[in-house]
């Protein structure tokens, strides 16, 4: 019965309840045990979404919105079962507006072919772009709030977003921002910001089906700088001195074990972007500076980068990174992103090692600074071999440590899985809590929209 | 292991060319001799903390004593870091020797050429200049020099026995060193530390003049002037830098009198930059590749990958190409070689 209604809605070719496809969409590359659908559907308009929001209803069976179903925590397992709504069908690039630097986007439109759109039509102007692979979607990074490469400068991926339209659990079509009232999606200024309702909440609040997003300069030049300690106190206040100088674009910390150079230092990469040689050289001098007195004392010193090192640093995204979520073999990795204030890099780090040394996992930490220093994405990463049991639970159970620590800690997981969800819930402010679930429960009154995620009891 | 260092002969040394002569140091000949023989006697000099590790001064001297090796030794051993210590320390575990390189040792056959640590240059020597000679490079080769700059004399010595075993194990009777800093390594440090070389090492350019003079005949003159950017581990085989110019007159290449060439030559400037002296560095190569650009050539020509990298965006903005020694040769004999590094 659903499934022939979804067939008049999309046709046939894009609705299925094969147990191979619904295989797929079972679960991610993280640790999360796979939860099956009944049916995958893949809209291509918001109308087509529309209609079957109103079957979803009508049978009160669970929908959960899909973008590039990259979170790696299980966000688009549908834990309840019922529809997985595959965004990828929604793909056009709506509208660049070269003056006031925003594009307008469909749902399913990824980061690798919003890039190369810039890239093609307006060289001057680009995006945000996560270290996810190119297929991640932009709205759905922007929706869980992803970071990226312009997130030391702007903030966190959802506060670029401009505008939205959304279908709400009950079937409407709404906007949000600049475009509710204007044919112009600038800005969520100066209305009550209902983005609000739809950022955060994995799908439980509506289906974002356009993204108003913001694009930011492109500058000519571009250059990468890594500066080496081996004292983790030291980190936080190089990335203060980094951000205050306000010349870097992004500033990236990485530690591991792999190579084994690597192990024992802490890098801190910063990317500084120009339009002349002269304008880079100053930039560079600027932060060279800032951290003269590391230098003078011998604690750091910056890391001597033949071209070809260059080259790997400035690839957006770093395709190392695939190597390493890849070095066990097997094709599982998690992380937790832990947000975090920047003075904690010190606590986190050594804590971050305690867990890794007690549970004998493979190890690597990542962290994007967010907002010139006002918080940091601090990724503590544990691939794992999916076709090894033991490997799964041990990664399984460093996440969990990770979570109880960055908690302790004072942080929260981002995009966190449903077990860490629980442990957020579990100390978040009882009001907060109650104005949470009376939000869900006055937009989904059937509980449709990805139920068991956000779950408050 | 010790050094072949005898302080009577500083002593006695009339010239304390050494210092007098060094191109970073400003000492005259009263204040030479002075700091010449605190070093002589093992005690702290102002000389340990302000050399550039140029390795200048094992040319300068005329008695072959070894100061530059003298001066690293005690640079180590009055705990002077010339790097910040998470670059120097990182520098070390990352051309550490592996077990797994060394286990992976085959014989190669009587001839081999040693590219030491540069992959880059695999492409390079895809050339008829090289032919029937095979490659070996890696960790296990590497000569680790490098930790001259680091004031790091004793993780030489450490690796240094290993390395030398560790290209017998490959079955070489002759060894052709691409690096100035492998030949130094075999016949300059191995011999001032007693270190005995069970085969015979060949510089790059003795091996280049001598191909190059076996085909004569397929030579094409290029008639063209250069720039040559003398590299500091050169200064352990100074002889090898008169091959250079045969091989240039054999090239049809005339090698333009400038200032920073020959017993002037200065740095790339890469070390400063890892010591993070970014100002120093990028004084010294201005006013190197200043040089080279009012001296009239047209190729910036370098022998060592270093000071490739470091120097060759710099004097291809000056209006110079930048050149390998070997790569020269090659467009002699009608090869077009690749951009080191870019296939």
């Amino acid at each position: 019965m659903v499934y022939e209604e979804l067939k008049a809605i999309v046709g046939e070719e894009y609705v299925s309840k094969e147990p191979e496809e619904l295989h797929i969409y079972s679960s991610d590359p993280g640790t999360m045990p796979a939860t099956e659908p009944d049916y995958v559907v893949m809209p291509k308009t918001t109308e087509e979404v529309q209609k079957i929001v109103v079957v979803a209803n009508k049978h009160k069976i669970p929908i959960v919105p899909m973008g590039g179903a990259l979170a790696l925590s299980g966000l688009v397992r549908p834990l309840k079962g019922g529809i997985v709504m595959d965004m990828k069908r929604m793909d056009s690039i709506l509208e660049v507006n070269e003056k006031a630097r925003y594009a307008v986007i469909e749902a399913g439109v990824t980061e690798g072919m919003l890039k190369a759109y810039l890239e093609r039509n307006y060289p001057n102007l680009r995006l945000s772009t996560p270290d996810a692979p190119p297929i991640a979607t932009v709205t759905a990074n922007a929706l869980i709030h992803g970071s990226g490469r312009l997130s030391q400068m702007y903030g966190f991926h959802s506060e670029m977003v401009t505008g939205m339209e959304v279908v709400l659990p009950t079937g409407e079509i709404c906007r949000v921002g600049s475009c509710s009232i204007s044919p112009y999606w600038f800005s969520r200024s100066p209305l009550p910001d209902l983005a609000g309702l739809f950022i955060g909440w994995f799908g439980r609040t509506g289906i974002v089906t356009k993204l108003g997003i913001k694009l930011f300069p492109k500058h000519r030049y571009r250059d990468v700088m890594i500066f080496v300690t081996e004292n983790p106190s030291y980190v936080s206040d190089v990335i203060w001195r980094v951000a205050h100088t306000e010349m870097a674009e992004d500033i990236t910390v990485w530690a591991q074990p792999r190579p084994e150079w690597a192990e024992g230092f802490q890098h801190t990469t910063i990317y500084i972007t120009a339009d002349s040689e002269e304008e880079l050289k100053f930039k560079e001098r600027i932060i060279r500076n800032a951290l003269r007195d590391y230098i003078k004392q011998k604690e750091g010193g910056f890391l001597y980068l033949t071209p070809g090192m260059k080259a790997t640093f400035l690839q957006e995204p770093m395709s190392q990174l695939v190597r390493f979520a890849d070095v066990r073999k097997g094709g599982g990795f998690e992380y937790v992103g832990a947000i975090l204030p920047v003075d904690l890099f010190d606590k986190a780090y050594r804590k971050g090692l305690e867990i890794v040394e007690k549970l004998g996992v493979d190890w690597a930490f990542s962290v994007r600074i967010i907002g010139r220093s006002h918080c940091m994405m601090f990724a503590y990463a544990y691939p794992f071999n999916r076709a090894d049991d033991e490997d799964v639970e041990k990664a399984r159970k460093a996440l969990h440590e990770t979570n109880l620590a960055v908690l302790e800690m004072g942080g929260i997981p981002w995009k966190a899985e449903e077990p860490a969800q629980q442990l957020i819930l579990e100390r978040m402010d009882e009001g907060a809590k109650i104005l949470m679930k009376r939000v869900m429960d006055l937009l989904d009154p059937h509980g449709i929209m990805n139920p068991g995620n956000w779950e408050v009891k | 292991m010790n050094l072949k260092f005898d302080p009577d002969r500083c002593f006695s040394c009339d010239s304390y060319a050494c210092l007098t002569k060094c191109q970073y140091l400003n000492y005259d000949f009263e204040s030479a001799r002075e700091e010449r023989i605190k070093i002589a006697k093992g005690e702290y000099s102002k000389v340990l903390e302000e050399c550039k590790t140029c390795y200048s001064c094992e040319e300068y001297c005329p008695y072959d004593n070894h100061p530059f090796y003298r001066i690293v030794e005690l640079q180590e051993e009055y705990g002077i870091n010339l790097a910040p210590k998470p670059i120097a320390k990182q520098l070390l575990k990352m051309y550490a020797p592996r077990e797994k390189d060394i286990a992976s040792i085959t014989g190669v056959g009587e001839k081999a050429l040693s590219l030491c640590l540069f992959p880059d240059l695999k492409d390079n020597v895809r050339s008829k200049l090289f032919e029937g000679l095979p490659v070996i490079m890696g960790r296990q080769v590497f000569c680790n020099l490098v930790y001259l700059h680091f004031a790091n004399m004793s993780v030489i010595k450490e690796r240094a026995q290993q390395t030398i075993e560790n290209v017998r194990k490959y079955g070489v009777e002759e060894l052709v060193c691409f690096h100035d800093e492998c030949y130094g390594f075999f016949n300059s440090y191995a011999k001032a530390y007693g270190l005995e070389v069970p085969f015979k090492t060949v510089h790059l350019y003795e091996y280049l003049y001598n191909w190059l003079k076996e085909h004569e005949d397929s030579i094409r003159k290029l008639n063209v002037k250069v720039a040559y950017q003398r590299n500091c581990s050169n200064r352990l085989s100074p002889e090898t830098d008169r091959v250079l110019d045969d091989i240039f007159e054999l090239i049809g290449v005339e090698r333009v009198e400038r200032e920073y060439d020959r017993e002037n030559g200065i740095c790339c400037g890469a070390v400063f930059k890892m010591w993070g002296e970014d100002e120093f560095a990028d004084e010294i190569q201005k006013k190197n590749v200043d040089d080279m650009a009012k001296s009239g050539a047209r190729f910036a020509v370098f022998n060592c990958p270093m000071c490739y990298v470091a120097l060759a965006e710099r004097s291809a903005k000056a209006g110079l190409m930048p050149i390998l020694v070997s790569d020269l040769c090659r467009l002699a004999v009608g090869e077009m070689p690749r951009l080191p590094g870019r296939g």
